[in-house]
């Protein structure tokens, strides 16, 4: 006889399948490297197959924004190709290699119609030879994004929709709603340079879980939480490498 | 029926090659020639060169050295081969059964051909001037043996010599040589003072073969048609194609998808048989009224795929329209490449680049939008940015260098970089404000600078120095700085990217 909270936890798991949280089915996927976001999931980890939305404004937005959907494909690709899809050139993929990528695996697709644009991402997120697909949009519509989540669910992949310059925010069937913004950065023992990037992330919105704020850092390859208490803010205007 | 047989001796093979590709060359003397025994053999001539008195075998040294003005060609050893199989595989329109006549003919079998032409005359003709307007002098005999045709073509002196029958004057007045007898024998021959056919050609065999061997009978023999000569004729590559008639026209678009769907499980069959896989295919519908519609797909990696190539095709159906009805659906492979089921599989586990489906789904995506909308790139060898990327060309495509990962470049570049204005203090500071359509940003922290010059000896331009900078709100930009400052103030400032 299993014990009443194994149960419970049995049924849970099952609800989830049922919402979107499809179990990952190649356990080789090492989720270490995004920290503390696992945290924020029921699975206590980043579900796979399902679709991201991640809404930005302005050219700095979207910057911080690919770079932070760069490093969760960093972390679930491998060795697997992915597709980014947008209207106009706008990734440059040598800065990719910076995330842990390699950019040769990636397969940028430039369409000028939204219509196609969107096309192509159901097309993509159907084919099993993919790891994760990005797509630059500016509108996603619930019957859209509805397709895509179908699309994914049968195929595995899983789908990044950056929404560059939204409008409103209208209800969709992805699985989490996002928000990343840049932050300045906080450099130890004031050192010159930029230093690496820093995030201010926000989960605005997840099935079945709380959502959750975090200040972010991508350092050696991984997510790494600042330390809220500690902001070392320099004060060395002129500083140069 | 009688057999047939047409012989094309082609005058001068190789010198007119080499004319049909530089004109000038047939206004003057014109020999080819090719390395032999340490010295530069003439293999070839054109007729100008013949009437000077060159013949093949002589030295080029010595031609050139009596007609300083003769025109000296290398020769290509298999070109004689190459060319007559072309020919032969053209000339499969005159016949179906064609077969080479080494080092310089065609035979062919034209047993029941001629009648389509209206007549052997009009038949000979129509093959002299075709092979006339692409270039080619030559001479044709038809008799009813290989043999008598043979010489015909070659020792009549005629353009075109058709005889019927086995004794006919024309026969009978040709030289011994045209016997395709070996050289001894034709010496002999003429010693004897038996120039002509006809001077032994009624000698009785035994006498014959006594004085000149069993040759000079089986020679005979031949041309009279009492012998079978061996014809090994030329089989010309099959297209990979698949044909469906209609009995009543196709008139509605599902007709054509299903028609298309069954020419492709036929020719994907016939493929994997052989092993092979689609790169390119063609599919072309008849319409009753005259009209044709052609439509080409191209896939990156061979495929066999039905489904897939079914796909690739549906896109462009529309433009198909069966309203008129249409009777017959053609669909070929124009590209194969070499494919096996084994591989399929192999691709099918792997998640990398060589995934099937993955190069199925471009396929399917540039059958949509074009070919130019679907990249991959691979980094290339310059440090100016802009270049410092190349597209692939193919999906299997290996970078020949490593990415660079430091020092940091923007994920978002911009094309052209936007000119800004700033405030830097000199020498090489970093700015400590800048301008951007307006809004000021004031800058915290900067990396910098990064000079990277301008590839002289590509294209002129100025250097740059990169300074990577955050502002206050923490956004990242990547500035640069074309050329020194100077008194003049020609350097300017742009903004090229921005940091992740």
């Amino acid at each position: 006889m299993l014990a009443k909270s194994d149960i419970i936890s049995k049924l849970q798991k099952e609800i989830l399948s049922l919402q979107g949280y499809k179990p990952v089915l190649e356990t080789r996927i090492d989720h270490s490297g995004m920290g503390m976001i696992n945290e924020a999931f029921p699975n206590k980890e980043f579900p796979l197959g399902a679709i991201h939305e991640f809404c930005c404004s302005g050219e700095e937005e979207f910057a911080a924004t690919a770079g932070f959907v760069s490093g969760l494909v960093s972390c679930i690709i491998r060795n697997g190709t992915a597709i980014w899809i947008s209207q106009s050139k706008s990734v440059f993929p040598p800065a990719l290699a910076y995330f842990g990528l390699k950019p040769e695996h990636f397969v940028f697709v430039q369409m000028q119609k939204e219509r196609d644009l969107l096309w192509a991402m159901e097309e993509a997120l159907k084919c099993t030879g993919l790891k994760a697909v990005i797509c630059e949009c500016q509108n996603l519509s619930f019957m859209a994004s509805r397709r895509f989540q179908l699309a994914v669910e049968a195929s595995g992949v899983t789908g990044f929709v950056i929404r560059k310059n939204y409008r409103v925010f209208n209800t969709t069937a992805s699985l989490t709603r996002w928000e990343v913004k840049p932050i300045p950065s906080m450099i130890k023992d004031d050192l010159p340079g930029v230093g690496a990037p820093h995030w201010q992330a926000n989960l605005l919105r997840v099935r079945n879980a709380k959502p959750r704020f975090w200040k972010l850092e991508w350092s050696h390859g991984k997510f790494i939480e600042i330390e809220q208490s500690a902001p070392a803010i320099s004060l060395h205007h002129k500083k140069t490498g | 029926m009688a057999k047939r047989f047409l012989s094309i001796w082609f005058n001068h093979l190789n010198t007119d090659w080499f004319s049909i590709r530089d004109p000038s060359l047939r206004e003057q003397p014109l020999v080819l020639c090719l390395p032999s025994h340490g010295r530069m053999v003439i293999t070839a001539t054109n007729t100008l060169a013949d009437q000077l008195g060159i013949t093949t075998g002589m030295a080029a040294a010595d031609a050139r050295a009596i007609f300083p003005a003769l025109t000296v060609r290398d020769d290509m050893p298999d070109l004689r081969e190459r060319l007559l199989k072309k020919l032969a595989e053209w000339a499969i329109r005159f016949s179906p059964c064609i077969g080479i006549d080494q080092p310089d003919g065609l035979i062919i079998d034209a047993t029941g051909c001629a009648h389509l032409w209206q007549g052997e005359k009009a038949y000979a003709t129509y093959i002299i001037q075709k092979l006339e307007e692409r270039g080619y002098k030559v001479s044709i005999g038809m008799a009813d043996s290989m043999a008598m045709a043979w010489g015909l073509a070659r020792y009549s002196g005629e353009k075109c010599s058709i005889v019927h029958g086995n004794l006919t004057d024309k026969f009978l007045s040709l030289p011994a040589q045209a016997l395709r007898l070996e050289a001894e024998t034709i010496e002999k021959l003429y010693k004897l003072g038996l120039m002509r056919i006809r001077h032994f050609i009624h000698m009785p065999a035994t006498s014959l073969r006594k004085r000149f061997g069993k040759q000079i009978i089986d020679r005979i023999q031949q041309a009279m048609a009492m012998k079978d000569e061996h014809l090994e004729p030329i089989f010309p590559l099959e297209p990979y194609e698949e044909r469906l008639p209609c009995m009543e026209p196709i008139i509605t678009g599902t007709g054509v998808e299903i028609a298309l769907e069954q020419l492709l499980s036929s020719l994907c069959t016939t493929l994997t048989k052989q092993e092979k896989g689609i790169r390119m295919a063609l599919f072309k519908c008849y319409a009753i009224d005259g009209k044709q519609y052609d439509i080409t797909i191209e896939t990156n990696r061979p495929s066999i795929h039905a489904k897939h190539l079914f796909k690739l095709f549906e896109i462009k159906l529309l433009s198909v329209e069966a309203k008129a009805g249409i009777e017959l659906f053609t669909l070929t492979a124009v590209k194969v490449e070499a494919h096996t089921a084994a591989q399929e599989n192999l691709w099918e586990i792997s998640s990398g680049l060589e995934h099937i489906r993955l190069a199925e789904l471009i396929d399917h995506l540039s059958g949509r939008i074009g070919k130019q909308a679907v990249k991959r790139y691979l980094p290339d060898e310059h440090h100016i940015p802009e270049k410092s990327v190349k597209l692939a060309t193919t999906l299997q495509e290996e970078p020949q260098t490593t990415w660079k990962i430091l020092p940091q470049r923007p994920l978002h570049l911009l094309d052209p970089p936007q000119p800004i204005e700033v405030t830097a203090p000199i020498p090489d500071y970093p700015p400590m404000l800048f301008r951007q359509q307006g809004k000021l940003h004031k800058i915290m922290h900067a990396d910098g600078p990064e000079r990277i010059e301008q590839e002289w000896w590509i294209a002129p331009g100025r250097h740059r120095d990169y300074y990577a900078v955050e502002d206050e709100e923490g956004k990242r930009y990547w500035l640069f700085r074309s050329g020194h400052y100077d008194e003049e103030k020609t350097y300017k400032w742009y903004l090229h990217g921005y940091f992740a």
